[in-house]
């Protein structure tokens, strides 16, 4: 697949002498959505800001569609629509005005039909005439989202659209955000919720100290995260893996103390039952199983841990 | 040229206006008829004429003027300062804008404010004293050129203020003296001979005397170097919003 933002060893450095990137590589395919993972303070919001012309890049090379970023930047901003984390918002304009105001910003002719469908999309449509300052929470997250798209943009970036948000609010995010992909919106989403990227993410990338760590197929992820490992204490220890247990391709333990079995959650057949059964034949005695399943918390903190 | 982006942060900047149309109107009204009452009628029946003009009559370019710098100042500092308090700049810094359309945006809607409230004061004026123009066309090139200059260097401050208290630091400070000092109610040449000298040193006074020159044909400076004054700081002012977006001075990091 195309990759419609390419970003290419980029810095950021801040007059302080702070650098919020270092050498950031990333390719982002048209119709995927890509959570950025990361915890605070990562670079998240300053990549974002990079790419959608906020903040100036120290040095690297941003594309957006085969533009760049610099030279080109009404071209990639007009494909571009940014929901940022914070609420800003005019809290005296109306709903409606307020979408249609981001719409002509971005020199897109005025078309109210286009805005109220957004709006019901959105399930905005009876607050269009509201003002800003007498919407929940939720519902203003929402008009930032309405804003970001009210200009038809082809990516677009939400800067933790949950945080803070309700788990019911949550997941009605989540379903505008599957809406948008199928209407063949690019999304790229910061988020430090694991389970938000794991719920609707096409790819993971997991950003720390301002270097993009891994970027990886959720389903690759997955399928890390499908195994599991079953740990059995023995009450004799064992100072080699008997011959017959060779097939289960066991890890043991230094001490020889307990074996740990590694299978697959999602396949037909764990093993389990016939290693039990063997474990049993070949004489060895168990005080104890445990099992333990690996998470994308895990490969992130892992990740995280290394970095610091 | 982005001009939906430029119509549409003109508009909603006259929305603003129109939406508080009764204080933007009524206070100008309010104070430009005080100001005819105090030094028209009180302080003007003691001065019969300045420089073969009635009292009453000499106060008004002064008065327009007085007016306009500050309100085309305060409108065009509160016009980009609200985005920056409220967090909604980073539509304008991610939107397919340069700064020119965004400057002609905020600015053209300050200055048409501006006018607005100048015309209402001239008209105001009618009310209470006799009055002719000697040269209309430059009285109005004069107002507009005045609404865009004090427009843009109203957008600097807003630019630069961090809190509301530096928003009106400026227009306290420096605008209000400065239009005082200006030859606003009186002619420069009233002034004792030091005053004078120091006097030339107030832009204001080449704005305030060529905008009376329109008026009555007389000026305490030449006309062409009111001109020349009036378009070198609009110049200033240009170059230094130039420079503000170029380095993204205060806005972008």
């Amino acid at each position: 697949m195309p990759s419609i933002v390419s970003v290419d060893n980029l810095r950021k450095a801040y007059p302080g002498g702070f650098e919020a990137l270092k050498g950031v590589n990333l390719d982002i395919e048209e119709g995927e959505i890509l959570a950025l993972l990361g915890p605070n303070g990562a670079g998240k919001t300053t990549l974002i800001s990079t790419i959608c012309g906020i903040t100036v890049p120290t040095s690297g090379k941003i594309t957006v569609g085969g533009f760049d970023t610099v030279s080109e930047y009404r071209a990639t901003r007009d494909l571009i629509g940014l929901v940022p984390q914070e609420i800003n918002l005019e809290p005296f304009e109306t709903v409606f005005n307020t979408v249609r105001f981001s719409r002509g910003l971005f020199g897109k002719p005025r078309n109210d039909a286009y805005i109220h469908k957004i709006l019901d999309q959105l399930s905005l449509g009876d607050k269009k005439d509201s003002k800003i300052m007498a919407l929940s929470g939720g519902m203003k997250r929402r008009v930032l989202i309405a804003k970001a798209l009210s200009h038809e943009p082809r990516v677009l970036f939400l800067d933790e659209p949950t945080a803070g948000v309700d788990v019911e609010l949550r997941k009605d995010m989540w379903d505008v955000v599957a809406d948008l992909k199928a209407a063949g919106v690019t999304i790229i989403l910061t988020t430090h919720y694991i389970e938000e990227a794991e719920a609707i993410a096409d790819r993971v990338g997991v950003i720390n100290g301002g270097q993009i760590l891994l970027v990886q197929d959720k389903s690759e992820m997955m399928a890390q995260m499908g195994q599991k490992q079953l740990r059995i204490s023995l009450s004799e220890p064992v100072s080699s893996i008997p011959d017959m247990l060779r097939k289960y391709d066991l890890e043991m333990a230094e001490d020889g103390s307990n074996l740990t079995y590694t299978y697959d959650t999602k396949g037909e057949r764990t093993g389990i039952t016939t290693l039990l059964n063997d474990l049993a034949a070949a004489g060895l005695i168990m005080t104890d199983l445990q099992t333990k399943q690996s998470s994308l918390e895990d490969i992130f903190v892992g990740l995280v841990k290394e970095t610091a | 040229m982005n001009i939906y982006a430029v119509l549409t942060i003109y508009r909603s900047e006259m929305k603003r206006f129109f939406r508080t149309i009764m204080q933007s109107l009524i206070s100008p009204v309010i104070s430009t008829s005080l100001y005819f009452i105090v030094f028209g009628a009180a302080i003007g029946s003691r001065i019969d004429e300045v420089e073969g003009v009635s009292y009453g009559a000499f106060i008004v370019p002064g008065l327009i003027m007085l007016s306009v710098m500050t309100q085309a100042t305060s409108n065009a500092s509160f016009g980009i300062y609200f985005p920056k308090f409220t967090g909604t700049i980073y539509e304008l810094l991610s939107a397919p804008v340069n700064f020119l359309e965004i400057v002609l945006g905020y600015v053209g809607a300050a200055a048409t404010k501006a006018m607005f409230i100048g015309v209402i004061i001239l008209i105001t004026a009618f009310f209470f004293v006799d009055l002719s123009i000697a040269h209309p066309i430059a009285m109005i090139a004069f107002l507009v050129l005045t609404c865009l200059s004090f427009s843009l260097l109203g957008f600097i401050i807003g630019i630069w203020a961090g809190n509301f208290e530096q928003l009106q630091l400026i227009p306290l400070l420096v605008i209000t003296p400065l239009v005082f000092l200006g030859g606003s109610f009186y002619s420069v040449s009233m002034l004792p001979g030091v005053w004078q000298t120091i006097a030339m040193f107030n832009p204001v006074v080449y704005l305030i005397s060529g905008f009376r020159w329109a008026f009555f044909g007389v000026a305490d400076v030449d006309i062409a170097i009111s001109l020349v004054a009036i378009a070198f700081f609009t110049g200033a002012c240009l170059a230094a919003i130039w420079w503000i977006f170029r380095t993204g001075w205060r806005i972008r990091q």
